[in-house]
């Protein structure tokens, strides 16, 4: 204890205010991404908002349990899917059903019955399928199966961030997100279809 | 009834998609795709269907709310 300990005080706590000031402004730049994964997760855009919203006043309460360097993405992410988890925000249609399973080329054989199969080589033959078509048959999957397929295809997440965003093995992850992506196909197929 | 003739080609596909492969499989994945044609037109398929749900399905930020965020940063610093 000696003269200098006021100085270095101060210098600790200015060094942390510069800590939690660099992590909101890294935090708030992944706010698109966040909202992003959000939104398809729930069911409405005020229920997103909301979600996005305790996600980042989680965040800046418990900034310090955040390690500087690792992935700030994921760590979101994480805080997020918990809390919709706590809510029981997760609107499910039904209990959860083990569908009967086409391939993962269900959807695209479909679609080539119809049309043909050289029309697979056109890029715009999946613009068949309408915008309210894709976000229903998301929403239309079961709560696991959707979280995965959200984090993946939508978040852009590698199988090991979204094992490590929702707390299971990566053999999980990937049985999830195979059956799930598998499930989406069928929805869309009934859907070009109908 | 629709016999699919590669379904054993299908997961291996999925990965390559996801870039999750090991060199090995990503060598036995572009070999296959190489020679058929029906697994080539598929993956062209399921390339362009990844994109389209991912760009379809992202809604942008609404208006206002990273300002809400902003507001919660200041509240954390007022107590």
């Amino acid at each position: 204890m000696g003269d200098a300990e006021p100085d270095t005080r101060s210098r600790l706590i200015a060094s942390e205010a510069r800590d939690r000031v660099r992590f909101e402004e890294e935090a708030l730049d992944f706010a698109d991404q966040v909202y992003r994964v959000a939104r398809r997760l729930v069911g409405t855009s005020e229920e997103a908002e909301d979600l996005v919203q305790e996600t980042y006043a989680r965040a800046f309460r418990s900034w310090r349990s955040f390690t500087p360097g690792t992935n700030m993405r994921a760590w979101l992410l994480r805080i997020l899917t918990n809390l919709n988890v706590d809510r029981g925000r997760r609107k499910q249609r039904g209990p959860d059903f083990q569908p009967l399973e086409e391939g993962d080329y269900y959807l695209a054989n479909r679609l080539a019955q119809v049309a043909g199969e050289e029309v697979l080589d056109q890029e715009r033959v999946v613009e068949r399928l309408s915008q309210d078509g894709i976000v229903d048959a998301l929403a239309d999957l079961p709560h696991e199966y959707r979280d995965t397929v959200v984090l993946v295809d939508i978040g852009e997440f590698s199988y090991a961030e979204a094992a490590q965003i929702l707390d299971v093995p990566i053999g999980t992850v990937m049985s999830r997100l195979h059956r799930g992506r598998r499930r989406l196909k069928q929805l869309l197929a009934e859907e070009a279809a109908s | 009834m629709t016999v699919d003739p590669c379904e054993q080609c299908e997961e291996l596909l999925q990965g390559y998609l996801d870039r999750e492969l090991t060199e090995v499989e990503v060598r036995v994945a572009e070999s296959h795709l190489d020679g058929c044609d029906y697994c080539r037109r598929r993956y062209r398929f399921e390339v362009n269907l990844r994109r389209y749900v991912r760009t379809t399905a992202a809604e942008r930020i609404p208006p206002g709310l990273l300002e809400k965020l902003e507001q919660l940063r200041n509240e954390g610093f007022a107590y």
